[in-house]
């Protein structure tokens, strides 16, 4: 792979958005890619808007995903699917919320591990990278449930229409 | 973190730095983007502290530096004006530790209440300063700083900006150095008492070491430089030279890491070799300045490109001189008190009262937006009282007995003390209310200790200051405590009584943040264990 990858992840302050992009930028790092990621916090924990880039591959060079470059776009709460569609690329991917709709999640919390899930069926990382990540990324008492949430958005994506990056 | 292949954030990436470097004290005062440094610095086993403001950071450091040993100082661009004062000083000083002063600009203010430009302070203090432009660089020109400090004897500022402090990055950390000095105090008077007779000649050996840090600068200071074509040239330097190399990959590219004193020579030939060269750099325009300064022909970005961050599409627009209007993002939605915030209650009564509100820095500079819109001023940290004060001398009276200085627990640690004695010392003629909003944290930058909270940097138990009986002690004359969260308390009455009388109130309104009150629990239930354990112990012991 010579490309670089793209993603993009938004939601809300306290969402755990910047966890979700701490364990995609892990995974991608333990896979052995050269990983870049960027995003902007400080006051994140007050409900505010919170959006951060992850860019993987051979080499890359700016830290920010470039406007209208990205090619996956995960979302974790609806209100904020519209104003986050400007990053993509045309023909990028997006995932968001209602991508569980048909296998709702038992605990909230875990949302952001579920969306990786699901945007695991279109990132070329293997599945055990996304694990270990998400081993080091969370609490060791929450790894039987995130790991659960994982699986859940995988085979929900998986379901769904199949979604894949050209 | 001793692996060799690391994921780090530019703060991580300067803490293993200074780490690796045998730092033996971090001082710093919170401040988003830098925060971490010193977080990262504790929990990867070294030593570090918080300060109650970043001039006396920088003091400590000093002292450390003295003593002969490496000392590590972290702020927010804006904690360098309130260290500014140590720093132009020290300057003409020779430390015998090295002294790395780290400056995290935030160029777009994704956290701050401007966007100054500190390679600007660099100039203005005579000091040399190195730019990194990412996490690897970060790590790599922390040791460097410290090297180059020892070896010139003077303090080294580290700019980072909010894209490196907050980006990971892949770093590579070399070994840890070995075999530093013991700290040991050699008596070196002239150096170090600036008094004229020293300062006089100290001034003229702080432009000699600046002109060899120049000449090694262009003998073998960090640079990248990458040939392309001709045509093109690009000098950049920090964040700004990765969008560069991405905006323009076939252009002729040089970055520079020691951004002051600058590689003249080099830059001049660098010029030379290319058609037009353009400077990529974020902020200010201040190489354009320094170049042109020195008769080399550059050209620099329109001055829309002044405000707020670069990134790939605003580099490509500098390069292809498109001056159509730039596209304006979606507004996202803006943070708000969390629900159940305790700053929520006071400001509701503030709204109510109509007071005039004479405001800081903190979380709850939130009250000034809807529901709320209970703030008037909000400047820099401290400024609540003195402007408050202000405005309570020269309005007139109907409105001057409306107005009201609020200010958060750090904040008041910080600098809001010599504000009460203002206020003691010259009093307006219809008194003053302060209001200390006393969450028993830093929430704003995300859950700090200070000395209010009677925790030091790791949580750990430590003294506490006494806010109320200090400002006893100083003068004030009504001083109350109170618990925000108390069902029996009106804030609205308390504060209208104490707007009524012509005297000098001040009270302290306590409730913990949500966010870290069961963190205090936590460390409170530690601290108790520790404290039975030892008792236990000694009576073991007997
Ligand atoms: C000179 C300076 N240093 C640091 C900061 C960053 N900063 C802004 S507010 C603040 C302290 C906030 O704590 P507090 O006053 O207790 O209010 P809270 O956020 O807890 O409500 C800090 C560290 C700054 N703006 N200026
Ligand atoms: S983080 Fe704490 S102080 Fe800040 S808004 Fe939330 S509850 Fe209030």
């Amino acid at each position: 792979m010579t490309k670089v990858r793209n993603v993009v992840i938004a939601g809300l302050g306290g969402q755990g958005v910047l966890k979700a992009s701490d364990i995609l930028a892990g995974a991608a790092f333990l896979a052995g890619f050269d990983v870049k990621k960027s995003e902007l916090h400080g006051m994140s924990q007050r409900g505010g808007s919170v959006s951060s880039d992850v860019r993987f591959g051979d080499r890359v060079l700016s830290p920010m995903v470039p406007t209208g470059e990205a090619d996956l776009l995960l979302v974790l709460e609806e209100t904020q699917v519209d104003i986050n569609r400007y990053v993509l690329r045309p023909g990028g991917c997006l995932i968001g919320p209602d991508v569980l709709a048909s296998q709702p999640l038992k605990k909230r919390k875990s949302l952001n591990v579920a969306l990786l899930g699901a945007a695991s069926t279109v990132l070329d990382i293997p599945e055990e990278h996304w694990l270990a990540s998400m081993r080091t990324h969370l609490a060791e008492k929450l790894h039987a449930m995130n790991e659960q949430a994982f699986a859940l958005g995988r085979a929900a994506a998986r379901r769904g229409a199949p979604a894949s990056l050209s | 973190m001793n692996s060799d292949r690391q994921l780090l954030n530019g703060d991580e990436a300067v803490a293993l730095g200074a780490l690796h470097a045998g730092v033996r004290l971090g001082t710093g005062y919170p401040g988003t983007p830098s925060t971490e440094i010193l977080e990262t610095l504790d929990q990867l086993g070294g030593k570090a502290q918080w300060s109650p403001n970043e001039k006396v950071a920088l003091e400590v450091g000093i002292g450390v530096a003295f003593a002969g040993a490496r000392a590590l100082v972290t702020m927010k661009h804006v904690g360098l004006n309130v260290a500014a004062d140590p720093l132009f000083t020290a300057a003409y000083t020779d430390v015998e530790g090295g002294l790395v002063v780290v400056s995290a600009d935030d160029p777009g203010m994704a956290s701050s209440q401007n966007e100054q430009d500190n390679r600007r302070l660099a100039r203005a203090a005579a000091v040399p300063m190195l730019e990194p432009a990412d996490s690897q660089e970060a790590y790599d020109f922390t040791r460097l700083a410290f090297e180059l400090s020892e070896r010139w004897k003077i303090p080294i500022l580290l700019r980072l900006t909010t894209r490196v402090c907050h980006a990971k990055t892949v770093v590579h950390p070399r070994a840890p150095e070995e075999g530093l000095p013991e700290p040991n105090f050699l008596r070196d008077i002239p150096a170090r008492v600036m008094i004229p007779a020293f300062a006089k000649p100290a001034h003229r050996r702080l432009r000699a070491k600046l002109a060899e840090i120049a000449a090694w600068n262009e003998a073998e200071g960090p640079v990248r430089h990458e040939t392309g074509g001709t045509e093109l040239g690009i000098l950049s330097t920090g964040v700004s030279a990765v969008h560069a190399r991405e905006a323009a990959p076939g252009a002729s590219h040089l970055s520079i890491g020691m951004t002051y004193p600058l590689p003249m020579e080099r830059l001049r030939s660098f010029a030379q070799s290319v058609d037009r060269l353009v400077v990529i750099e974020e902020g200010d325009p201040v190489l354009v300045e320094d170049l042109r300064a020195a008769g080399i022909p550059v050209e620099g970005k329109p001055e829309a490109f002044r405000f707020g961050e670069l990134d790939v599409a605003r580099v490509r627009r500098i390069l292809e001189r498109d001056n159509t209007p730039e596209p304006v993002p979606p507004r996202g939605k803006p943070p708000e008190l969390c629900p159940g915030c305790a700053h929520r209650g006071v400001f509701e009564a503030l709204r109510d009262l109509d007071c005039i509100v004479s405001g800081d820095i903190g979380c709850y500079t939130l009250g000034v937006l809807p529901p709320f819109s209970a703030m008037d001023t909000c400047v820099c940290m401290g400024a609540s009282i003195g402007v408050g004060l202000g405005l309570r001398h020269v309005l007139p009276e109907e409105q001057a007995r409306r107005v009201v200085s609020v200010i958060g627990d750090s904040t008041f640690v910080h600098s809001g003390i010599t504000g009460i004695a203002e206020m003691v010392y010259n009093p307006p003629p219809t008194g003053h209310l302060v209001l200390i909003l006393d969450n028993g944290t830093t929430a704003m930058t995300g859950l700090q200790e200070h000395p209010g909270t009677g925790r030091a940097l790791d949580h750990s138990p430590t003294h506490k200051m006494d806010f109320a009986a200090l400002a006893r002690a100083m003068g004030v004359q009504n001083v109350h405590v109170v618990q925000t969260n108390d069902k029996k308390l009106s804030m609205k009455d308390l504060i209208s009584d104490l707007l009524a009388r012509p005297e000098l109130s001040l009270v302290v309104a306590q409730q913990p943040c949500v966010l870290a009150a069961p963190k205090i629990r936590v460390y409170d239930r530690a601290a108790a264990a520790e404290l039975r354990a030892e008792a236990c112990a000694a009576v073991a012991d007997d």
